[in-house]
């Protein structure tokens, strides 16, 4: 029996020919990734192994993105920490504020990941490379401190489910709508353990910033990871942002899935998540009336330069609805300036939004942007769980940043063709 | 490995946000976040949870974000070990890590009621509900991760792992 993306690379990494479903490897790590909230956990369970130093200087990433800039003296403590242990083992791809940016829109711009890799972050959306055609997990500290001592990580090897992407898709329809449409479908658990493989003739239509929101969001279906063929336009991508050499892997035709799915991305329609899971989605024309009070534009699903420019290409020449709040978060310097370069701030600020330094702010409820009691958000993030963005009767709608714009405009959550 | 304690169930998609919310993680300490433990779920969790006390959960326990202040949560909070149908893949191996026992058995999700006391076998996977009087096996750990728990958790496998390393 053949293997899928996923197995073929971390068989790869294992020093194995032959990987299968279940089978418990060791593997060896490109890269190991960390937080704010979760690498300080990390640093006191790496002192716990007696480490003097960390596996490779240059294959550690650590981001400040959570709490920074610092939201009170707590987290500032907790940086002040991470950065003195930085210093203290070379780490060279060291990221704080004024070169930081949100994790995992920051990794790919920075060339940190290439197609073949094998990545774990201690967050969970690190599964976002995916869309680069590595396989990439989330893990929480423990593994991060054993990672940064050995360059190894235990793994199950997950099965496969494939998603057979055919079509291309309609006007202001995008990765964030695909992805939320495919975990409607298949549930929050929809791929609890396996892989989500995107293939099929479908994937070219797709941007790369459409990739990174969908392989963003597999783990939103339970999934260990989300991952998808790489083409002309990731090797394009990956060529323009790293001079790291790179391997692609593809699955071998006799390769075993446990579902198949065909999903026609010219009949995905805009789609929104409503509270509180990822999993409640509704196509756009099945709302209803649902007013709002705040709308954040931003985060590792939808704080790519694409998304800020469609944002801009709804909200120009109007107003956001008195009665809502719209915050517009870039997700990374480089994304910052261009942004601006561009003219897309003018765009916001006339019309009435703020524009944030990068930062996960009010994505997990930390800051710049936490809601009141009743308060109701679209968020182009990736969670509406109960008190996410903060109060517990709050509530979360999930949309993409067309829906989300359209939505600041009209002060309900709309249609960008009715603004 | 046995434990014993009184039940405490929630239901389907518990997730992270709610084990510990995300307000209270700029601190790592495992008795600070013990305070808040699905604070945003039960506000009575803290007061009536004691030790050796058994949470049980339904489908995907533990979902959402990678951050290992959940499982450290709980287990500071005195729970002695998490039964329910399935993991959200994070926190199980989250769990393991820390040494948190956890145990899949979706028969044992379903029959067990809040209060019920129980009496749990890790090593053989069995679970025993006193007052039902019903016994329910789960599928036991891989030899690999009984390696870790037996360690209490990854952090001192390696570290043994290591000063054996040096020895030679
Ligand atoms: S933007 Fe949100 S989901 Fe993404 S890494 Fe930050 S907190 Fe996590």
């Amino acid at each position: 029996m053949g293997m899928t993306m996923t197995q073929k690379i971390l068989a790869s990494h294992a020093g194995v020919d032959k990987v299968k479903p279940g089978q418990l490897i060791n593997a060896r790590l490109d890269m190991v990734l960390g937080n704010d909230i979760t690498t300080p956990v990390a640093i006191k369970e790496f002192r716990k192994i007696g480490a003097d130093r960390v596996f490779d200087m240059e294959k550690i990433a650590i981001v400040l993105d959570h709490f920074t800039p610092n939201k009170d003296i707590k987290s500032a403590q907790q940086v002040k920490f991470i950065r003195e242990f930085a210093r203290e083992m070379g780490i060279v791809n060291f990221f704080d504020v004024g070169q930081m940016g949100v994790e995992h829109a920051l990794l790919p711009e920075k060339g940190l990941v290439v197609p073949g890799d094998v990545v774990i972050g201690a967050d969970s959306h690190t599964c976002t490379y995916g869309a680069l055609g590595a396989f990439s997990t989330g893990v929480g500290s423990t593994d991060m401190a054993a990672a940064m001592a050995t360059g190894e990580a235990w793994f199950k090897v997950p099965g496969a489910i494939k998603f057979m992407l055919k079509g291309k898709p309609g006007e202001w329809v995008s990765g964030k709508d695909i992805i939320l449409h495919i975990i409607g479908m298949i549930g929050v658990d929809g791929a609890l353990y396996e892989s989500m493989e995107f293939t099929g003739e479908g994937v070219r239509h797709l941007s790369m910033d459409d990739r990174f929101t969908i392989a963003n969001m597999a783990i939103e279906a339970g999934a260990k990871n989300g991952i998808f063929e790489v083409d002309e336009k990731t090797i394009e991508y990956v060529k323009e942002h790293s001079s790291r050499e790179y391997k692609i892997f593809t699955a071998d035709e006799d390769a075993e899935y446990r579902e198949v799915y065909e999903v026609d991305l010219s009949s995905v329609k805009l789609t929104v998540a409503f509270p509180h899971l990822p999993e409640n989605t509704r196509a756009i024309d099945e709302v209803g009336d649902v007013k709002i009070d705040q709308v954040v534009i931003g985060s590792c699903t939808n704080g790519r330069l694409e998304d800020l420019r469609i944002a801009a290409k709804v909200m120009k020449g109007k107003k956001v609805h008195p009665n809502v709040r719209c915050i517009i978060i870039p997700a990374t310097q480089k994304i910052w300036k261009e942004a601006m370069n561009e003219g897309l701030f003018d765009i916001f600020i006339d019309a009435g939004a703020a524009v944030s330094t990068p930062t996960c702010g009010p994505c997990l409820g930390g800051h710049m942007g936490i809601l009141a009691e009743g308060e109701r958000a679209v968020a182009t993030t990736n969670r509406n769980f109960i008190g996410r963005m903060g109060h517990t009767a709050s509530e979360i709608y999930l949309a993409s940043p067309a829906v989300a714009a359209a939505s600041a405009i009209a002060g309900r959550i709309v249609s960008p063709d009715k603004v | 490995m046995k434990f014993e304690g009184r039940v405490i169930k929630y239901g389907d998609n518990i997730d992270t946000d709610v084990i510990i919310p995300a307000r209270y993680l700029s601190t790592s300490d495992p008795s600070e976040l013990a305070k808040h433990c699905m604070e945003d779920l039960d506000k009575t969790f803290v007061s009536r949870v004691q030790k050796g006390d058994i949470l049980v959960g339904g489908k995907n326990f533990g979902c959402g974000s990678s951050r290992e202040h959940a499982p450290i949560a709980i287990k500071a909070s005195g729970i002695s070990c998490v039964i329910a149908k399935t993991f959200a893949r994070i926190f199980y191996r989250n769990a393991i890590n820390i040494g948190l026992p956890i145990l899949e058995c979706a028969e044992a999700a379903e029959d067990i009621s809040e209060g019920d006391h129980l009496i749990v076998d890790l090593s053989r996977g069995e679970i025993t509900n006193v007052g039902k009087n019903r016994v329910y096996t789960a599928i036991p750990y891989p030899g690999f991760m009984q390696e870790i728990m037996k360690a209490n958790g990854l952090i001192e496998k390696i570290r043994k792992e290591k000063e054996e390393e040096s020895r030679k």
